[in-house]
C-alpha cells in the first residue's frame, strides 16, 4: 500500500523527459553552484585523497595537476555539455534516443547501471568501514580484492540492505537529507584536516607546504601502487567524471539552466569536493600512515574517526550513505528504462541487491580510481556522438537525429563508434602501455573520426520515414 | 523571530564543527576537546537545520 501510494507519487513527478523544459520552470545559476558543491563532496572523496598520497603524488604535481585538471573539467562542462543542455532542453536518454535508437540506448541504459552499481557498492564498503569501529572488525588493505574476513562482509552487507531498503522507500526523503548534510560535510573535511596537521609538524601557516613536500605527497608510492605524475592528477582530475561533462550525463541536468553560462557552476564541485577535500582527505590518510609506520590497511572509517571522532565517523558514514542511496536509485532508473513494466521499488530492490553484492570486494575501493577512470571512458564516446551530430553533422551534409528520421532501433554508425573506440582504447593499452588514466583524450578523437567516418559510408543507404522523406 | 533563533542556533553547530579544529591548530584547546565541540555541533546542526530549511521556505 505504502509503496503503491510511493511509486505513485514518484510517476507523477513530471520530469520533462521527452518534451523540452518550459520556460517557466528554468533555474538561476545559484541552483547550480550549490547541486555541484554537494554532489562533488561525498564518500568518494574520503576514497580519493588518500590514494593520490599511497601512489606517491609529490605535492607539486598534486596541487598544479588538480589546479589543470579540474579547470579543463569545468571548462568542459561550460562549452561542451551545457550549450547543448539549452539548445535542446531534453535528457541525454532522449537525446540518444533519437540519435542512435532505442536498442543501442538500451545498451547504454544497462552499462551505465552496471557502473552506478558497482560506485555504490565502493560507498557501501567506505560506510560500513565506519560502522565496523565499535566491533572492531579487521579492514583491508591496499592489494586486497577479496572479502578479508566474515564480519567484514556481513557489516557490509547490514550497511547494503539498510541502504538499498531506504533507496526503495524515500529517496525524497534521503535528498532532503543530502542536502542538509552538505555543508556540514564540507566543513567536517575542512576540520579534520586542519586539527592533525600539528600532529605531522606543522603548527603555521608557513610550514605546510615543507611539511606537504616531506610528509603528505612525498613522491614515493606506498608498496605494490604505481606511480603517480602530475600528468596523473590533471588527467584524472578532469576525466574523473568524464560521463557527465564530455560523455553528455549532464545534460539531463544543464536543461533546466537559463544560460549555457551555469555550465561554470561546476567549479564550485571540482574547487570545493575535488580540490579541498582530496587534500583533506590526503593529510588525514598521511597522519594514518605516520602512526602505523606506513600499514597497506585502508579504511577511511577508522582514519576520519582518529582526526575527527563520532563526528569524523558520523560523515564516512553519511558520506558514503548519500552517494550510494542516489546512485542505487539512478541505477534502478536506468534498468526500468530497459524494463518500463516492472514496478520501481522493485527494481531498486533487485539493483541494490546487486549493489550489495559486490560492495564486499574490497578491489571497489581499492582500484577506484582505476574504476572512475574506466566508467568515463566507457560513457565518453556517446558523448563525441551527441557533439558531432548535434554540429558537425548538418554542415557535412548529413542527417543528425538519424534513428529518430529513419525509425532505425539501432544507428550503426553510433554502435560502431562504441564498440571501435573502446577496442582502439584497449589497443592503445594492451599493445603500447598507456594507462587508463590517459585513455580518454584519444579516445575522443577515434570516436569524432570515427562518427564522422561511418555516417558518411552508413547513411547514403538508409532510408527516411516516409513522412520525412 | 523564531526563525531568526532556529538559524542563529543551527549556523553556530556548522562553527562549532570548524572552529575548534582552529584552536587545536593553534594550540589552544586539545584534540579530545574538539572532538567533543564537533560532536556537539554536529547534532546541532541536524536538529536544527531541517526546521530552519523548512521555515525558510
Amino acid at each position: 500500500m505504502i509503496l503503491d501510494r510511493l511509486t505513485a507519487r514518484l510517476e507523477s513527478v513530471q520530469e520533462y523527459e521527452k518534451e523540452p523544459v518550459p520556460a517557466a520552470k528554468l533555474k538561476s545559476w545559484r541552483s547550480f553552484l550549490g547541486m555541484y558543491a554537494g554532489e562533488h563532496t561525498a564518500g568518494t572523496e574520503f576514497v580519493i585523497g588518500p590514494l593520490f598520497v599511497a601512489h606517491g603524488a609529490s605535492a607539486g604535481a598534486l596541487v598544479l595537476g588538480l589546479l589543470a585538471g579540474n579547470l579543463l573539467a569545468v571548462l568542459s562542462w561550460a562549452f561542451l555539455c551545457a550549450p547543448i543542455a539549452v539548445k535542446e532542453r531534453i535528457t541525454l536518454y532522449y537525446k540518444l534516443e533519437k540519435i542512435c535508437g532505442k536498442h543501442l540506448t538500451v545498451v547504454y541504459n544497462l552499462v551505465n547501471a552496471l557502473m552506478f552499481c558497482f560506485l555504490a557498492g565502493s560507498m557501501i564498503a567506505v560506510s560500513a568501514t565506519a560502522v565496523g569501529i565499535p566491533f572492531n572488525i579487521p579492514m583491508a588493505e591496499l592489494t586486497d580484492w577479496l572479502p578479508s574476513s566474515l564480519s567484514w562482509v556481513l557489516i557490509v552487507l547490514v550497511v547494503g540492505i539498510v541502504t538499498t531498503l531506504v533507496a526503495t522507500l524515500g529517496y525524497e526523503q534521503v535528498s532532503r537529507f543530502a542536502n542538509i548534510a552538505s555543508p556540514w560535510m564540507i566543513l567536517v573535511f575542512l576540520a579534520a584536516a586542519i586539527a592533525v596537521l600539528p600532529e605531522l609538524g606543522v603548527n603555521s601557516i608557513k610550514d605546510f607546504w615543507p611539511v606537504a613536500e616531506s610528509k603528505i605527497w612525498t613522491g614515493i608510492p606506498l608498496e605494490g601502487q604505481s606511480k603517480f605524475t602530475f600528468w596523473h592528477v590533471m588527467f584524472f582530475a578532469w576525466f574523473c567524471n568524464m560521463a557527465m561533462h564530455i560523455g553528455m550525463a549532464d545534460l539531463s541536468i544543464f536543461r533546466y539552466a537559463k544560460s549555457w553560462k551555469a555550465g561554470f557552476t561546476s567549479a564550485g564541485g571540482m574547487y570545493v569536493g575535488h580540490y579541498f577535500a582530496w587534500i583533506a582527505s590526503g593529510i588525514l590518510y598521511a597522519v594514518f600512515l605516520q602512526n602505523s609506520q606506513n600499514s597497506l590497511e585502508f579504511a577511511p572509517g577508522p582514519i576520519a574517526y582518529y582526526a575527527a571522532g563520532i563526528t569524523g565517523a558520523a560523515c564516512v558514514i553519511v558520506a558514503g550513505w548519500t552517494t550510494a542511496n542516489p546512485t542505487i536509485y539512478r541505477a534502478g532508473l536506468a534498468v526500468q528504462a530497459i524494463l518500463p513494466n516492472s514496478k520501481t521499488w522493485k527494481v531498486t530492490l533487485i539493483v541494490g541487491l546487486v549493489t550489495t553484492t559486490a560492495a564486499c570486494f574490497p578491489a571497489l575501493v581499492m582500484r577506484l580510481l582505476d574504476f572512475v577512470a574506466l566508467y568515463g571512458l566507457l560513457l565518453m564516446p556517446m558523448g563525441a556522438i551527441i557533439l558531432i551530430d548535434f554540429y558537425l553533422l548538418p554542415k557535412l551534409g548529413l542527417k543528425s537525429e538519424l534513428a529518430e528520421k529513419t525509425g532505425q532501433k539501432i544507428n550503426w554508425a553510433a554502435a560502431g563508434t562504441w564498440i571501435l573506440t573502446l577496442a582502439a582504447c584497449l589497443f592503445l593499452n594492451f599493445s603500447f602501455g598507456v594507462e587508463i588514466f590517459f585513455l580518454g583524450l584519444p579516445g575522443w578523437f577515434v570516436a569524432v573520426a570515427l562518427y564522422i567516418g561511418l555516417s558518411f559510408l552508413l547513411q547514403p543507404s538508409t532510408q527516411l520515414k516516409p513522412d520525412l522523406s | 523571530m523564531k526563525r531568526t533563533l532556529l538559524g542563529i542556533f543551527a549556523l553556530s553547530g556548522l562553527i562549532l564543527t570548524l572552529l575548534p579544529s582552529m584552536l587545536v591548530f593553534a594550540d589552544v584547546i586539545s584534540a579530545q576537546t574538539n572532538k567533543v565541540l564537533m560532536a556537539l555541533g554536529m547534532l546541532l546542526w541536524f536538529t536544527l537545520a531541517p526546521f530552519w530549511i523548512k521555515r525558510a521556505r
